[in-house]
């Protein structure tokens, strides 16, 4: 077990299986047609990330340096929180983008039961070491336990 | 963040609980980035990205609803990104029964909930605001609540405005209390260039094609980029403005530029010159094979790469006015040289409504109409994204539209001989 400390974006603690990519996450090019189209998996649509295209995000731990693409992101992550369709939690290697920040924001003050902890600023050191399947825990504190 | 008497009043519910979650949004939003602040926005109006009334989207619409049923509308007019849908783009049964009645089936709802909130007009749907047409084009300085990736990347780099690569909805809420978080790309130092882009091409590199390499390679980093000037000058005419916006919205989607500075040409870069660079940038040179590289890596998922295209569309984002009559002389050229009289590919030109509007009183619509090619205020990206077209063999020269869907990527050039001649677009 390997541990990480980071930057609570939006609080609360989880234990989930991780997803990762390594190249920036593209929220409307990965979630818009599994969330339009009732994907209960929620399975990623972004033909250009080759690390998570075609795999399960919802309740996953999405391990990523940061978001990327239209600026329509955030929404969309907010939609997917407000449909419970959205990762367990999303970890960031690096510090947070506006995107990302704004859907976490809107989804923690504006949909109510939905507790979708994000953690920035983890290092690159935790994007080298945390692979796809490996179990990861948010704690309150933004320490992530990585279970390999 | 240190908020003024009359934002904590806000925050603290004096003026209802619905401002107070708006205000608590923009703070919290803030935070994330270290924003001491937040500031006034200047400018005369706002733009939504949020245009289209998807089923999936209802919580959006929620959102919007509750704050319509508290009176907290827009303090501001503003423009919209385009609709989805227009009658006039060839679709099938099948694609128009799935459009109609199941995707956007909260469209008209969605259009009188912005009515309501502040739209400027019924013709105000396009992702090209800034356009003259349109008139929804900020000044040097201004600070903007805008969220379209393409426009918040031509605000602040063309036009010198200042403007976050904010979210949808976090667009609106700016506007509903008047501040935004002064961060990013809102402070001297956020709007410095971390990266130089050293052009060496041999000819003038493809708008799209040179903003998809830049932003795959900086990210969400402000490049400064020296030597396009060779091929651009060093005035702000129609021609760099239009190359500007299609360039600015490449990198905006294929990375996450929300600022790029081109040497002797954008107004920064003008006034301040390379003092805008910061020690230690990082270098990326770009020459004619690395634009290649680029374009050959792009994936190709039509199921048989083969396929003969069965649609068209060029403008994404928006053409402009000239766009549209430099692309008609070129089309009735190349329908010359191929022995044609239209367009041998169902094309779709995209605009902005106003844009279209002005265009149907010049010599050249009836002209480009003869082609074959339709018009359209059309998102071509909202049109895509859905199963039926991700089968359809659709091409583009919009990098845009390529990283969001299935449309496979051209050149201009490249564009131009397949709608005109037919055969393989390579």
């Amino acid at each position: 077990m390997k541990q990480f400390k980071g930057r609570v974006i939006t609080p609360g603690t989880v234990t989930a299986e991780a997803v990762v990519t390594t190249q920036g996450f593209n929220t409307l090019a990965s979630l818009q047609m599994p969330l339009q189209f009732g994907d209960k998996e929620v399975k990623c649509s972004d033909q250009n990330n080759a690390e998570l295209h075609g795999k399960p995000l919802i309740n996953k731990a999405l391990c990523l340096p940061q978001t990327i693409g239209s600026t329509t992101g955030g929404l969309v992550l907010y939609c997917a929180c407000a449909l419970k369709k959205n990762p367990a939690c999303m970890l960031f290697a690096n510090p947070i983008d506006s995107l990302a920040a704004a859907g976490a924001v809107l989804a923690d003050v504006w949909v109510e039961g939905v507790t979708m902890p994000v953690v920035d600023s983890l290092g690159e050191e935790f994007l080298a070491y945390v692979k796809d399947g490996m179990m990861i825990t948010v704690k309150e504190d933004g320490t992530v336990e990585v279970d390999g | 963040m240190v908020l003024t008497p009359e934002q904590q009043a806000i925050l603290n519910g004096e003026k209802g609980e619905t401002l107070a979650k708006v205000l608590k949004t923009l703070v919290m939003y803030g935070d994330a980035f270290g924003a001491e602040k937040l500031v006034p926005i200047t400018s005369k109006y706002n733009h939504l990205v949020t245009s289209f009334g998807l089923k999936v989207m209802a919580p959006v619409y929620d959102l919007m609803q509750q704050l319509l049923d508290a009176g907290v509308a827009s303090g501001q007019k503003f423009s919209v990104d385009p609709r989805p849908l227009d009658k006039n783009v060839p679709a099938n049964f099948l694609q128009n029964f799935v459009f109609n009645k199941f995707m956007y089936t909260k469209q008209d709802f969605y259009e009188k909930q912005l009515m309501e909130l502040g739209l400027l007009d019924e013709d105000a749907f396009t992702c090209a605001c800034y356009m003259d047409e349109v008139g929804n084009k900020p000044q040097k300085g201004e600070v903007l609540s805008w969220a379209e990736s393409s426009a918040v990347v031509y605000a602040n780099s063309v036009l010198g405005a200042r403007c976050n690569r904010n979210s949808g909805i976090i667009d609106i809420m700016g506007s509903i209390v008047g501040y935004v978080p002064y961060f990013g790309l809102l402070t001297d130092e956020g709007r410095k260039a971390t990266w130089v882009v050293k052009i060496a091409t041999t000819k003038k590199p493809e708008a799209q094609l040179l903003g998809s390499a830049i932003g795959m390679k900086v990210m969400e980093d402000v490049p400064y980029v020296v030597g396009l000037d060779k091929w651009l000058g060093t005035e702000l005419d129609d021609a760099a403005c239009a190359y500007l916006k299609d360039f600015g919205a490449a990198t905006a989607s294929n990375g996450a530029v929300g600022l790029y500075h081109i040497d002797k040409l954008t107004p920064e870069a003008v006034e301040l010159g390379e003092s805008l660079i910061v020690e230690g940038a990082k270098e990326y040179i770009i020459d004619d094979a690395e634009l290649q590289r680029v374009q050959d890596n792009y994936p190709v998922i039509w199921k048989n790469p083969d396929a003969k295209p069965k649609l068209c569309f060029v403008g994404c984002p928006h053409l402009s006015l000239q766009q549209l009559k430099d692309w008609t002389e070129k089309v009735e050229q190349g329908l010359k040289d191929s022995g044609n009289k239209k367009v041998v590919i169902p094309t779709v030109f995209t605009a902005p409504p106003k844009v279209l509007e002005a265009f149907e009183k010049t010599e050249y619509a009836p002209r480009l109409k003869a082609t074959g090619i339709i018009t359209s205020y059309i998102c071509p990206l909202m049109y895509m994204n859905n199963p039926l077209c991700k089968k359809m063999p659709v091409i583009t020269s919009s990098n845009k539209l390529r990283t969001y869907t299935s449309a496979r990527y051209y050149t201009d050039a490249q564009i131009l001989q397949a709608i005109t001649k037919g055969g393989n677009a390579e």
